[in-house]
């Protein structure tokens, strides 16, 4: 066992941080999964913290000037590179603790936050690079699985069937036509020290994990499931209900991975069918029952190859 | 004041990069900078620099985590050369748009295609626009001197922009020079520990990079170029300083043999040694021929060369670089933008010469010369012309 992690006793009802890093009115769309996501994480994190923020809807949302949502210091350079911007604060933070121009004592977590376009496509060298090099980082991926910034494109985290701009259905397409990209997998084989999935719907399990990952030394990788109603064609109030099914019929399941060790969060011993999780959403209302046969047919094999991995 | 030793250039850059004390490094490989970046490994390995090293991933992390260090305020240094600059492209505009003054040298390569790892001015020609210095040096004790100053430039609280020292690959990158280093306590004093206004900080917190909504992007990006163009006054009294401290005067315009000048070659970087020796043997010769030589390219300093060929009936303008559909070499256009304003002005002959490595000789500057004479009587018929290259 890490033995920061050993000494952490977790957050609960009765102990949440009153402090609010991310300050509301930001302009994000009514009923954001990932915004409400970015809070938790935020409320997790503290104020000791420098954040990188990757181009996206939240960047984007939270920092029109002369506005601003952020009440810590917070930095956007592009989108590809929010885990190359976190490497060179978490370096200079390092030197400058060693040349006295820094108080040496006081930890000042280093965060950076990016949705699945900017971790999964275009950022996921400048990702690899930061967690081989193994900087003190925490790295974010706000899934909303597609590029929502930009008009609902689709990304490799986009989920299999699901319609976007540019994965629409038709006379040859059933919408998206492949998996999606297993990103905290390619964390967990760089020999990280922690890796974890987390969902808006489960909150104290999402702050737990964004606190351990900050506690760890070493890079840790967080990949949260972050629900669009502007994207997804559902309703702003169901985000987090949403949320909630995706790892109920174990469509998003909820896991860590610790020194490579992986361990389920939340078992689901009586999952939901997949059908009610995508009848739920415009996105996936093409599907015929033979599509849905298929993702339930993926769904449960993977949630069995993260159970058997659990079990090692 | 230092000793005067024998040094390949790039080695001597990154000890000049040590005693400007750069607290943080993020650099990939790339020939002709790999021996820059090599010996600065060494430096921070062997423990002589107190650095972090960030072995990135690619030029693009290279200039990214550059920025996230700067901007934390850690002094930081990076450097690339051709492919490697290009692939930078996207980030070298957000670095004086957020006013974080990394400093950069760049060995100057032709870009791909035909893929080639030898010397022309392709690379930061195409990133002319960035809103970074730029500086070129002629030999080895300049690019010391420059990458020195280039610190106490950039992080000067009236400047905040990011700078660029030019060297070209090869022919001053890896040649062996007689160079002197300043002494650590006299660099010391020329050059405090950075300390910019603003940084990522908890203890204060801010917002860098913000969405500039059409409202405040026009404003944003005026006040960007005027701030830049105001550089120039304080780049002038660092060098005067310079020079008082070390005794080496650094101007905008470098001038060579230019009185009574009848034509003058123009050119930039390493390529002023032999043109020199050129413009030697034609005066010889009984030619009246001069030298001008920018140092400083970004913000272009036009009172400076307006004055330099002042009186002057021919200017031969050499461009180690082509725009390719344009209306002449990178160099040769802007000397004409510059000129055009002017009551008086010199007839602009723009050659473009070496590139891709293709060495320019005494004898190509001597061809040049004797070309723009005979242009002084007789308009050419093309914007520019080329030097050194093969006609089958």
């Amino acid at each position: 066992m890490i033995p920061e992690l050993a000494k952490f006793k977790g957050f609960s009802i009765k102990n949440l941080p009153k402090e609010e890093p991310l300050a509301p009115g930001h302009r994000a769309c009514q009923g954001c999964g990932e915004v409400l996501a970015l809070r938790m994480v935020m409320k997790a994190l503290g104020t000791d913290v420098i954040v990188c923020n990757a181009t996206g809807c939240m960047e984007i949302v939270t920092s029109p000037f002369p506005h601003t949502s952020w009440r810590v210091p917070w930095i956007h350079i592009a989108f590809e590179n929010a885990a190359a911007v976190a490497s060179g604060v978490e370096a200079a933070l390092k030197v400058l603790k060693r040349h006295g121009r820094f108080p040496k004592t006081r930890h000042v977590d280093v965060v950076a936050i990016a949705g699945d376009g900017g971790t999964a496509d275009i950022g996921l060298q400048a990702l690899s690079g930061a967690l081989e090099r193994g900087h003190d980082f925490v790295y974010v991926c706000l899934d909303n699985e597609a590029y929502m910034n930009t008009g609902v494109q689709r990304s490799s985290c986009t989920p299999y069937g699901a319609m976007t701009t540019t994965s629409p259905p038709g006379a040859r397409s059933f919408g998206q036509m492949t998996w999606k990209k297993n990103v905290p997998a390619i964390a967990v084989a760089h020999g990280i020290p922690y890796v974890a999935t987390a969902s808006p719907a489960f909150f104290l399990d999402l702050m737990n994990k964004v606190k351990k990952a900050a506690l760890v030394k070493g890079p840790a990788y967080i990949h949260i499931y972050a629900p669009c109603p502007t994207g997804w064609g559902t309703k702003g109030e169901d985000s987090i209900k949403l949320a909630r099914l995706a790892v109920d019929t174990k469509v998003f399941p909820l896991y860590e991975v610790i020194e490579g060790k992986y361990y389920l969060t939340r078992k689901v011993t009586k999952p939901k069918p997949v059908e009610e999780y995508l009848k739920a959403q415009r996105r996936f209302r093409h599907l015929t029952p033979d599509h849905i046969a298929e993702i339930q047919r993926r769904v449960d094999a993977e949630y069995e190859r993260l159970v058997k991995l659990s079990e090692l | 004041m230092g000793k005067r030793i024998a040094k390949e250039v790039s080695i001597a850059i990154a000890d000049a990069v040590k005693l400007a004390r750069a607290e943080v490094i993020a650099a990939y490989p790339i020939t002709p900078q790999t021996h820059i970046v090599e010996h600065l490994s060494e430096l921070v390995a062997n423990g002589e620099l107190d650095a972090e090293y960030i072995t990135v991933e690619s030029e693009h992390s290279a200039i990214s985590a550059a920025l996230g260090a700067v901007a934390t305020g850690a002094r930081t240094f990076t450097s690339t050369s051709a492919q490697g600059l290009a692939l930078m492209h996207e980030i070298l505009f957000i670095a004086p748009a957020l006013r974080l003054p990394v400093v950069m040298v760049v060995a100057n390569r032709a870009l791909s295609a035909p893929i080639s790892i030898w010397n022309d001015h392709s690379d930061i020609m195409a990133e002319r626009d960035i809103g970074w210095i730029q500086m070129w040096a002629e030999n080895g004790q300049e690019a010391v001197d420059l990458v020195i100053q280039a610190f106490r430039i950039a992080e000067d609280r009236n400047v905040m922009f990011p700078t660029i020292v030019n060297i070209d690959g090869f022919t001053l990158s890896h040649v062996i020079e007689p160079v002197e280093l300043p002494d650590q306590e006299e660099v010391d004093a020329f050059l405090p520990p950075f300390r910019p206004k603003y940084k990522l900080d908890p203890r204060k917190p801010l917002t860098m990079g913000p969405v500039g909504v059409p409202e405040i992007y026009f404003e944003a990006k005026r006040a960007q170029d005027e701030a830049f163009r105001s550089a120039r006054r304080v780049i002038n009294r660092i060098w005067k300083d310079w020079a008082k401290r070390f005794g080496r005067e650094y101007n905008a315009v470098e001038t060579y043999r230019m009185e009574d000048a009848e034509v003058a070659l123009m050119i930039l970087g390493s390529m002023a040694e032999t043109a020199m020796t050129a413009v030697d043997k034609m005066r010889e010769a009984g030619k009246k021929v001069g030298l001008i030589r920018l140092r400083l390219w970004r913000p272009f300093p036009v009172q400076e060369f307006r004055k330099a060929v002042a009186g002057l009936p021919v200017l031969a303008v050499i461009d180690r670089a082509l725009c390719i559909g344009g209306v002449g070499g990178p160099l040769g256009t802007e000397v004409r933008a510059a000129l055009y304003a002017a009551a008086r002005r010199p007839r602009v002959v723009n050659f473009i010469a070496g590139l891709g490595g293709r060495d320019i000789t005494v004898e190509d500057f001597e061809e040049m010369a004797d070309r723009a004479a005979f242009y002084r009587k007789k308009r050419p018929k093309e914007a520019y012309e080329y030097i050194g290259v093969r006609e089958v």
